[in-house]
């Protein structure tokens, strides 16, 4: 789910650093306002645990793929929506400064897909509606099992679209769409029934340590006040997710391309064109920039000449400065020793 | 380069990142320029290119798996090298991998420099609400501890498991339930003992003089970046 810098481009990933950074905002002044010290050594360890579970990955059965847990859905059940997307802010800026989990330019994108949609949607629309007249431990299944579903689905939804918004593959929408959404709906079932364990301990051990949950003596409700057995939630969910999932993967591969769909629809076309003084001076800047405008070197000799003794090129300059750096590198030592000396 | 001001290093480090995804998917011979940048810092910073590399081990599947099918998909051809069809596809799809291997350096090269507290005064400078800060302090403070506290658990968990093949899926939720209470537990103890020490909510990081090659460092390499990107090296 982590995306990579090479898969977004400045204006996606600057889109969505403007919308992460406009929640992130929202958050830290809630925060502020419950005004709880106490609750900032519980967002670090939150933030440490969720970034240890993270490294663990469990393998998916029958894909031959792995997964790891998001979080987003435990830190919110603890934290709550806000402190919980601010301490997923953390976890995913360590991981990609420590860890190269991520890029720092998609950082926004990975907010936004693993941390908006399971802090803000897991918990303001699953977790708190569900535990409004108190908790069980179907309940808590119920929305630890939804919630990481429809909040992976989500992200991964996001990032097809952020990918294909940056122009970095040439995939298409639904093959994309039909290779990310499944996956994700199995790594979202796994979270869910191992989120469901850790936050049943919890309620168990420590109810007053749970987010959101309503009712009398402490959020606690017996299973018959519940009216849903932990058995039969966990059932109906699972029958749920494997009917979601094939009528998403029919879906996905029954249509040939929904980005091009769309704009067919809309414009008539799939290839859409745009006239203008801006366009024009954006179509100059970009002839000159590009080593490579309008594919215009098919079978162009000189052309082909041109690009290869650039490739070259680059490669000499590159090892030109492989040669100052060491260069610099003796100098500084020397000044350095003559500096001791 | 460890001595230089944190904000410069992470305003080169952004701004590189930036430039490298800002490329066309085929301007390869750009983008290979870029590679001035990580030359210069594993080779002045005396960086190992083998844990670089490493790192690349958890973004290359999303990577590869989005480029590798560019060649089968856009079959384009650019120009023939040699007598062998170039095509668009190619093209992009070493741009791409070459994308992601750069900014992995790049951030490999600001944060084996600069240490994790040297980032967070960064952030501070910029503004960086002073919560996410202290978030981002002590998840990577308590990292080390729950690692601590984690394997405390599991070799108990061996110790009265002796001849079980790792943890039984059973027991999954109430140890990584039990570990994390005991960490909230001890993050509660730590807070508490800051408490004592004089915390007030946030962390006294002593502020550190802009040396002249601390604004040098930055501006020129964000001038370097500039004149690659807009191709105004033009000597092929």
């Amino acid at each position: 789910m982590h995306m990579a810098d090479a898969l977004v481009a400045p204006a996606v990933a600057g889109t969505m650093y403007v919308l992460s950074a406009s929640a992130a905002g929202v958050s830290v002044n809630q925060v502020k306002k419950e005004d709880d010290p106490k609750k900032i050594p519980v967002m670090g360890v939150m933030g440490a645990f969720v970034f240890a579970t993270q490294m663990l990955n469990f393998t998916i059965p029958g894909t031959g793929s792995s997964g790891h847990l998001c979080g987003g859905m435990m830190l919110s059940a603890v934290l709550g929506p806000f402190a919980g997307f601010l301490t997923m802010i953390g976890v995913l800026l360590v991981q990609c400064l420590l860890f190269a989990d991520g890029g720092l330019l998609a950082l926004g994108c990975n907010i936004w897909n693993m941390a908006f949609y399971g802090c803000f949607v897991g918990a303001l629309l699953i977790w708190k509606p569900i535990m409004k007249k108190g908790a069980t431990k179907a309940k808590i299944a119920l929305a630890s099992i939804l919630g990481c579903v429809l909040t992976l689905q989500l992200g991964a939804f996001s990032v097809t679209i952020e990918t294909l918004l940056s122009g970095v593959t040439e995939l298409p929408f639904s093959v994309f769409l039909a290779s990310m959404q499944p996956i994700h709906l199995a790594i979202g079932f796994v979270e869910g029934l191992i989120t469901t364990a850790v936050l049943i301990f919890v309620y168990e051990a420590r109810p007053e340590l749970l987010w959101g949950i309503g009712g009398t003596n402490e959020g606690r409700v017996t299973d018959k006040e519940g009216k849903l057995s932990l058995k039969n939630t966990v059932i109906a969910i699972a029958v749920a997710a494997a009917i979601c999932g094939g009528i998403v993967s029919l879906f996905a591969s029954a249509f040939p391309d929904g980005l091009e769909w769309s704009m067919e629809q809309v414009a008539g076309t799939t290839e859409l064109e745009a006239e203008g003084g801006a366009y024009d001076a954006a179509a100059g800047i970009q002839e000159t920039t590009s080593l490579l405008p309008d594919y215009a070197f098919k079978n162009s000799e000189s052309a082909a000449g041109t690009s290869f003794s650039g490739i070259v090129g680059s490669l000499v300059v590159v090892g030109v400065m492989v040669g100052a750096s060491y260069a610099f590198k003796f100098f500084k030592k020397k000044d350095g020793s003559a500096s001791a000396a | 380069m460890n001595r230089l001001h944190p904000l410069g290093k992470l305003l080169v480090c952004v701004f590189y990142i930036v430039t490298v995804a800002s490329f066309h998917k085929y301007a390869l011979s750009q983008l290979i320029l870029m590679a001035v940048y990580p030359v210069f810092g594993f080779i002045v910073g005396e960086l190992s290119l083998k844990e670089g590399l490493y790192r690349m081990r958890l973004i290359l599947p999303l990577v590869v798996f989005v480029g590798i099918f560019n060649p089968f998909l856009d079959r384009n051809v650019l120009q023939y090298s040699f007598g062998i069809p170039i095509t668009g596809g190619m093209v992009s799809m070493v741009t791409l991998m070459l994308k992601g291997f750069y900014s992995v350096l790049a951030a490999y090269i600001l944060i084996a420099t600069t240490s994790i507290d040297e980032i967070c005064y960064a952030l501070r400078l910029i503004h960086v609400p002073r919560v996410m800060v202290i978030v981002i302090m002590l998840i990577y403070r308590y990292f080390g501890l729950m690692g601590n506290e984690a394997n405390r658990i599991a070799t108990a968990y061996k110790l009265r498991a002796p001849s079980q093949n790792g943890i039984h899926y059973k027991a999954w939720g109430t140890l990584v339930g039990q570990w994390l209470l005991r960490s909230i537990d001890r993050a509660e103890m730590v807070y508490e003992s800051m408490l004592l020490r004089g915390f007030k909510g946030d962390y006294v990081i002593p502020r550190r003089k802009v040396k002249p090659v601390s604004m040098i460092y930055p501006i020129a390499w964000i001038l370097i970046f500039i004149v690659i990107r807009s191709g105004l090296i033009n000597i092929f």
